[in-house]
């Protein structure tokens, strides 16, 4: 990168605010999806608005794309840079602002770490309620982007739910402001569009969250079923008989052994194992839980556990939690998979991913947001035998396609990113994404901001949308007719 | 001249008529009449497609020709917004009705855009399921409408709004282009999130045919309580409390008016025993003797509100504050009624979402308006005018837009750049 617009850089974050160094810039190389790295020209870290703002007219001018990054834990190369790129992480902005519990609203800086949010409210009794596994280090700022989910949202909604209003620096470097503390600010609802938009739309540099009062009571049941379409079956079971939990999760023999392997969870040996959280109002909770436990048992389950204290509980979700990362225990290399199904379509869905993974010789573990039909395989490989992780790669889309096939999506949670922009395609027609683009050239007419991410084909926001093209009346059938 | 005579002669050029004939067959395209009118402004054509192809060649042609469309569902909320800068054409979802699949199963269901929202609930209900919504006069509303003017009642504060329970929609644009984004599964991020844009935009940017929504099962039992209070300070303080407890309410809302002491109801889910518990915590944060049980009737309290008798006096507005403001609100609205001599009430839901009436002669009522709205901005709110006397001078239905006005109405230029769909009906002049 030029040193004229480095010392540009500098002139607003400082010398602790940029790194250019190579060594330094490995870092930032790639996010959670380590098989794709890139360099980044530089990395900046500002630590105000004011700062963003800067950067980004500097880039706007000198149309240098620029890549948001939070805590770098995206796991579909959300924040990977992009060439000739700057990375801007909002790490050092991670602020709480405000926090206030008469109206359940805290506001927040990007770069606040998830469950440093709850942490400070918790002594109120409330909480923020999307948990991705991940809540321990990633920010509300890459939340936002991904729209991240997590357990509990089955229940009480995703990032998008609880996110009433943003700070918003555009790729121009103008700042607006979009929601706000009340709900149904009048106009479109902006805030609605950018969260999920993967950093693609701008960055943001506040965010006003909305707060949950902590149930009464929490009651967490562990049942071990032959399989996971005995599982499945109770928790269509579940959902029938007219329940909202606040999670259902599900694993596998494969993701119980590696779960065990890492945190000796206690879980008990089986092939589908379902955890099953109720909460509310205690006598609500403990009628319901009655249920829960009856459906278990007449769909076959072995072994019932309610989980006793707070302890117990924690210790079902640690082994829950830590599923991803303890597939490191029974296997070299492997791929976070995230597809969802329309949750009837589960067991059809289960044989035939087995079946693709005999027929593969590579080895799946599963592990999915049951209630929901979120699901991650984990695509086990180890590359140093030869041809592994191509086959991987290939069984690990295959089961997207199986996902698009069943009506269902090729993200619940993780987002398009770098990683999926292909597959888009399979699950959109071109129109939908052509309108998409229409939405993103309304915020980002240059492209700078994370360009590449996201939509297969990159359309210039130059061509004109909207144009009347006369053969457009005449096929839609008008010429014939008339 | 009868009104659909003058409207006949005022028409469109008679061979885009038979074009649009052409397109969706004679019985569906007729002039309009008087009672086709847009806050005062009179469409020449009614056109009822009867597929999502038929709707978007219609918008198609329409865009081409340079005509101004109105999208119509129910025509319930049609006066919400602003007049059109002009208003050539109603584009009916009339006939697309269908629901074109309940998995109830899978707790979702995807329906076309004409449906009303009361034949949807009847068909969810016979699998023990609802749209967990509660808009107004839902026998006539369709799902469209209730989208595009994003409505809600009592509902949201324990189900979220429209854009918490809308997963997939399908627009048609001017230039022809039928999009669809979200998907029919509950759980998905892939792509933008379009759904949300075109959940309140007045149809401002396309016309929706059809949306898919997660469902709720219905609750197995309910129970309605009322507090009353003395005064709004009074008020505030319980909903808040209830607010900050552990209780498990579906609804809470509050009344208020010029001439009766503040009630609020609350509604309970659930089972008899969770029921049972929650009436004993209730009764523990508010003296006893101030509750009462109530009949499901009370949820009706939106509807009543808006049963005024005489258009030319009364004015409707949504507002928007803060919970914790609503005591001072309340105190704001009585104030200024006062001041203008206006008879007021109003309905306030725990979110901080409400409906006011306002009753008087047109200028006092704008008096009154304007002031508020500006009070309420001040503390981060808004007030939106719903319905207004046909006499009062121009005013604008939504208020400030903020410092994105400019990006949404690039936003509108990107997605109807020729500006057929509900032109200047919007905020800011969309
Ligand atoms: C072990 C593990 C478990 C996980 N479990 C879950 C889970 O249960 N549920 C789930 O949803 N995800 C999960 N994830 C994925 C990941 O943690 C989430 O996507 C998370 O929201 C990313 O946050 P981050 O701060 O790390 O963002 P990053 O990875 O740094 O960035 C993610 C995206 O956000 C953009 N971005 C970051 N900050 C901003 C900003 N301020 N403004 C605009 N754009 C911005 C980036 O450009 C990028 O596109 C998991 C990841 C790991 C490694």
């Amino acid at each position: 990168m030029e040193a004229r617009i480095l010392d540009q850089f500098r002139a607003i974050v400082g010398d602790r605010g940029l790194i250019s160094s190579p060594e330094e810039l490995h870092t930032y190389e790639c996010d959670g999806l380590t098989n794709m790295r890139v360099m980044p020209r530089a990395v900046l870290l500002p630590n105000s608005t004011e700062h963003v703002q800067g950067i980004v007219r500097i880039c706007h001018r000198e149309r240098i794309p620029f890549v948001a990054r939070g805590s770098g834990t995206g796991l579909s190369g959300g924040a990977l840079p992009v060439e000739n790129g700057i990375v801007i992480s909002l790490a050092r902005m991670n602020r709480i602002l405000e926090v206030d519990f008469p109206n359940a609203r805290v506001v927040v800086e990007p770069g606040v770490i998830n469950l440093d949010v709850s942490g400070r409210v918790s002594p109120r009794d409330y909480f923020y309620a999307p948990d991705p596994s991940s809540q321990s280090i990633c920010s509300i700022g890459g939340n936002v982007a991904e729209n991240s989910g997590g357990a509990h949202c089955l229940k009480y909604g995703f990032t998008t739910t609880h996110v009433l209003g943003l700070e918003v620096v555009l790729s121009d470097g103008s700042l607006v402001h979009f929601g706000g503390k009340t709900l149904d600010a009048p106009g479109y609802d902006l805030a609605g569009v950018f969260v999920g938009s993967e950093g693609t739309l701008g960055i943001a540099t506040e965010i006003i969250l909305r707060l949950v009062k902590r149930p009464e009571c929490i009651r967490t049941l562990l049942a071990a079923f032959p399989s996971t379409n005995e599982a499945g079956a109770a928790v269509s079971d579940i959902i029938a008989a007219g329940m909202l939990p606040a999670a259902i999760e599900m694993m596998d023999n494969l993701a119980i052994q590696a779960a065990e392997a890492a945190v000796h969870a206690n879980y008990p040996s089986c092939g589908g194992l379902l955890l099953v959280e109720l909460d509310g109002p205690l006598a609500e909770v403990e009628a319901l839980m009655t249920h829960v436990n009856e459906i278990c048992r007449s769909n076959g389950a072995s072994e019932i556990r309610l989980a006793q204290s707070e302890g117990e509980r924690a210790l079902v979700w640690k082994g829950r939690k830590a599923a991803f990362a303890a597939m490191g225990r029974i296997s070299p290399n492997y791929i976070v998979q995230d597809g969802v199904i329309p949750r009837t379509a589960l067991p059809q869905v289960m044989s035939e991913i087995e079946r693709l993974s005999q027929e593969a010789g590579v080895r799946v573990a599963n592990v999915f947001h049951a209630g929901d039909g979120n699901l991650h395989p984990l695509v086990l490989y180890d590359r140093r035998i030869p041809g592994q992780e191509k086959a991987a790669e290939a069984l690990s889309n295959s089961i997207l396609e199986l996902c698009i096939a069943a009506g269902g999506s090729i993200t619940g949670e993780h987002g398009v990113g770098e990683d999926k922009k292909k597959m888009m395609s399979k699950m959109f027609a071109e129109p939908d994404l052509v309108t998409m683009q229409r939405v993103r050239c309304a915020f980002d007419p240059l492209q700078l901001a994370n360009p590449t991410k996201i939509f297969p084909t990159p359309r210039l926001c130059g061509e004109k949308p909207g144009e009347y093209v006369p053969h457009a009346i005449e096929s839609a059938g008008i010429a014939e007719r008339y | 001249m009868d009104a659909a005579t003058k409207s006949e002669a005022s028409g469109l050029r008679p061979a885009l008529r038979h074009k649009f004939i052409a397109l969706v067959g004679n019985e569906y395209v007729r002039a309009a009449t008087a009672a086709d009118a847009v806050v005062g402004a009179q469409p020449k054509l009614v056109i009822e497609p009867g597929t999502e192809r038929e709707l978007v060649n219609v918008l198609l042609l329409s865009n081409y020709a340079g005509l101004a469309v109105i999208p119509r569902g129910g025509g319930t909320k049609l006066g919400w917004g602003n007049s059109p800068a002009s208003a050539d054409l109603i584009l009916s979802t009339a006939r697309m009705t269908e629901i074109i699949e309940h998995a109830w199963a899978d707790l979702t269901v995807s329906v076309q855009a004409g449906c009303t929202i009361q034949r949807l609930q009847e068909t969810l209900s016979q699998h023990g399921q609802r749209l967990a919504l509660d808009p107004l006069w839902p026998e006539k509303a369709t799902v469209g409408g209730v989208l595009s003017t994003n409505d809600s009642g009592a509902l949201r504060l324990r189900f979220g709004a429209l854009r918490d329970l809308i997963i997939g929609v399908t627009i048609a644009l001017p230039d022809g282009t039928l999009a669809s984004s979200g998907g029919k599964v509950v759980k998905n991020v892939a792509g933008y999130d379009l759904p949300k844009l075109v959940t309140g935009a007045l149809g401002t940017l396309g016309v929706i045919t059809r949306a898919v929504f997660r469902l709720h099962p219905l609750p197995l039992n309910s129970r309605s309580f009322s507090v009353s209070t003395v005064n709004a300070e009074e008020t505030q303080k319980l909903v808040l409390a209830v607010q900050d407890s552990k209780l498990a309410h579906a609804f809470l809302q509050s009344h208020f008016s010029d001439d009766a002491p503040p009630v609020s109801d609350i509604l309970f889910e659930g089972t008899d025993a969770g029921l049972t518990a929650q009436e004993a915590q209730l009764r523990n944060l508010s003296a006893p003797a101030n509750i009462s049980e109530t009949s499901t009737s009370t949820w009706t309290a939106r509807e009543d509100l808006w049963a005024f008798s005489d258009p030319a006096g009364t004015a409707m507005a949504k507002i928007s504050i803060l919970p914790a403001n609503l005591a001072h609100t309340m105190e704001l609205v009585a104030h200024s009624a006062n001041a203008h001599q206006l008879q007021w009430k109003a309905l306030m839901y725990a979110t901080g979402l409400g409906g006011l009436r306002l009753e008087g002669s047109a200028g006092s009522l704008r008096g009154a308006l304007r002031t508020l709205r500006g009070e309420l901005q001040g503390q981060h709110g808004s007030l939106v005018v719903l319905h207004r006397p046909d006499k009062m001078p121009a005013f604008d239905a939504w208020g400030m837009a903020g410092d994105a006005l400019a990006l949404m109405k690039a936003v509108k230029q990107q997605l109807d750049p020729k500006n057929t769909l509900n032109p200047g009906r919007f905020v800011g002049g969309i």
